[in-house]
């Protein structure tokens, strides 16, 4: 089965996606977006360490992602706080030191729409094990941190005051979340992997009563958007990261019809309400 | 002020510096069990930042700050704020920092008079409401310790007179030591064991109890509640310059605003402005002065 090009990008971003949702709820709910954003556009720079090392790349993309996050958390907590705008210059920045790097390269070819926008072709049986392994973790380091974390973003100085750790959970947080680019680079594309965190999120909030629901309804978007993107990518032979967002963002449109509400009417009136 | 081991919380001349300047300095501050102690004063005087000392969410640059081991806290922010993104209901806010049966969680809401939100979204409860929640949150835990920051804000009138007889009485039952924040003074001193007045550093502080004996104190507090005005005024005389000294009055600087002045309740004018008729709904709160 795993002999299928196809079959394998499938489970592949299958198993971002069941990752990527929860994990992007806290990246909607703690405005991180840039942060994510930066993040991953430094994944191009992982790659170019990874060619020039020989290592394996997802390792090598993971490990720059890891040393980015510490770094940006280490400027929150100095007396600047990255704006917007120190945000944009490192994410910019990043995205074109990798760019440069890769080009010096020139001993080697490398693809880089595949890098940008993701490939289901170059989907290994090793990359599955790596999404599959790395996403292992991330869950189960989300639902150890996840009463810390989420009590951390309501109010961070309530959560301190309580007995609960802020600074360890958000900590964690940004290393599952350099896990969680790293893993989803091959799929998406540098340039995608914080739509994949966010989209699917927001496309839950309408549907979501508690954040625990909104966790597990972003999860299954982002299964439903991977999957309705890899077909999409294979049918119309476009690149399997924006199918994806694309996707997503056509589950989020669909969000906003009010349907709960139709549907809460519509059992209204069967109840003989109003 | 007691020396007693069995302090929740004590501040030794703590002290918090950011930028430069001294946010607050040098206060000396104990709660004890079933104490209320309460911090007054002006917009940035460093109320909630000593507050957060007293937690530990903030560090003390200089002189220390003790929690009793294992101590239990329960916590109400100045502010809160919940983003449209996040679904959030009363329900599951009341159990944001640990679990919570329904039963418990139906219990403080009911004490805070807020049963009836517990389906609610937390954004789109008015200022009055989101403070009664996040107050039975707090007493939900039922913790050694109580922190209240400006508890009765947005709160109208006669539902900030029963947040403050419920303080008290959680006060009584519970043998919590409650810190509490205010800038409202006349209310604060009725239920209050102790009040320490801030600008920047410990200005003044006095127990009310000594204070109750005076009898025009008893006339203010006794027809507070029956709506006549209080007016607090605060004669500060010094200045508190950037590098945390403090020049007084006669032009003397010293490097510490001494911990306490001498003037105790001398130098703060407290005038009534408009004495009004004692009611009987309101003897409660009457009483609760004579018992501080």
């Amino acid at each position: 089965m795993l002999d299928d090009f196809f079959t394998r990008a499938l489970i592949a971003g299958i198993g971002v996606a069941l990752v990527a949702g929860p994990l992007g709820c806290f990246v909607v709910w703690r405005r991180m977006s840039y942060f994510g954003d930066t993040l991953s556009h430094a994944a191009l720079l992982g790659v170019a360490l990874a060619l020039l090392l020989d290592v394996n790349i997802t390792l090598s993309v993971g490990a720059v992602s890891i040393v980015l996050a510490l770094l940006l958390l280490a400027l929150r907590h100095g007396d600047t706080l990255p704006s917007d705008a120190l945000l944009g210059l490192l994410s910019h920045s990043a995205l074109a030191i990798g760019l440069v790097c890769l080009a010096f390269m020139t001993w080697v070819r490398v693809d880089l729409l595949g890098l940008l926008f993701g490939d289901i072709l170059s989907v290994t049986r090793t990359d599955i094990a790596m999404i599959y392994g790395g996403g292992a973790i991330v869950l189960g380091g989300l639902l150890l941190i996840w009463r810390h974390l989420f009590a951390a973003t309501v109010s961070s100085d309530l959560a301190g005051a309580e007995g609960l750790r802020p600074d360890r959970a958000e900590l964690v947080f940004m290393l599952l979340t350099a896990i969680v680019i790293a893993i989803s680079l091959k799929i998406i594309g540098a340039l995608l992997i914080t739509a994949l965190l966010i989209v699917p999120a927001a496309a839950a909030r309408r549907w979501a009563g508690s954040p625990e629901q909104m966790a597990v309804i972003a999860a299954f978007a982002g299964v439903v958007a991977v999957v309705a993107g890899l077909n999409g990518s294979l049918y119309y032979d476009t690149p399997s990261g924006p199918s994806i967002v694309v996707a997503a963002m056509l589950l989020f449109v669909l969000s906003l019809f009010p349907v709960r509400r139709l549907i809460e009417k519509l059992t209204a009136e069967n109840r003989g309400g109003i | 002020m007691s020396e007693a081991a069995d302090n929740l919380v004590q501040l030794t001349r703590a002290g918090i510096q950011k930028s430069g300047s001294w946010l607050v300095r040098g206060v000396d501050l104990t709660v004890s069990p079933g104490e209320i102690v309460t911090l007054i004063g002006p917009n940035g005087s460093g109320k909630s930042t000593t507050a957060k000392m007293a937690l530990g969410i903030h560090k003390p640059t200089e002189g220390s700050a003790a929690r009793r081991g294992g101590l239990s806290v329960g916590y109400v922010p100045q502010k809160l704020s919940i983003d449209w993104t996040l679904p959030l209901n009363v329900k599951r806010f009341m159990r944001l920092t640990n679990s919570l049966s329904d039963a418990e969680c139906m219990a403080a809401l009911e004490r805070t008079g807020a049963a009836q939100l517990v389906g609610e979204e937390m954004r789109t409860l008015s200022g009055g409401e989101l403070q009664r929640v996040m107050l039975a949150r707090a007493i939900a835990r039922s913790p050694d310790l109580l922190v209240l920051d400006e508890p009765v804000q947005g709160v109208d009138y006669a539902g900030e007179i029963a947040i403050y007889s419920l303080i008290s009485e959680i006060r009584n039952t519970v043998e919590c030591g409650i810190l509490m924040i205010s800038h409202d003074l006349h209310v604060v001193m009725a239920a209050a064991d102790q009040v320490v007045c801030l600008n920047g550093h410990v200005c003044c502080r006095g127990t009310p109890s000594d204070v109750s004996r005076n009898e025009s104190y008893q006339r203010l507090f006794g027809t507070r509640a029956g709506g006549a005005l209080a007016v607090y005024e605060h004669d500060h005389d010094h200045v508190h310059l950037p590098d945390g000294r403090v020049r007084h009055s006669d032009g003397t600087v010293c490097n510490h605003c001494p911990g306490e002045h001498d003037h105790t309740h001398e130098a703060h004018g407290i005038s009534k402005a408009q004495p009004s008729d004692e009611t009987a709904p309101h003897k409660r709160v009457a009483g609760g002065v004579a018992d501080a």
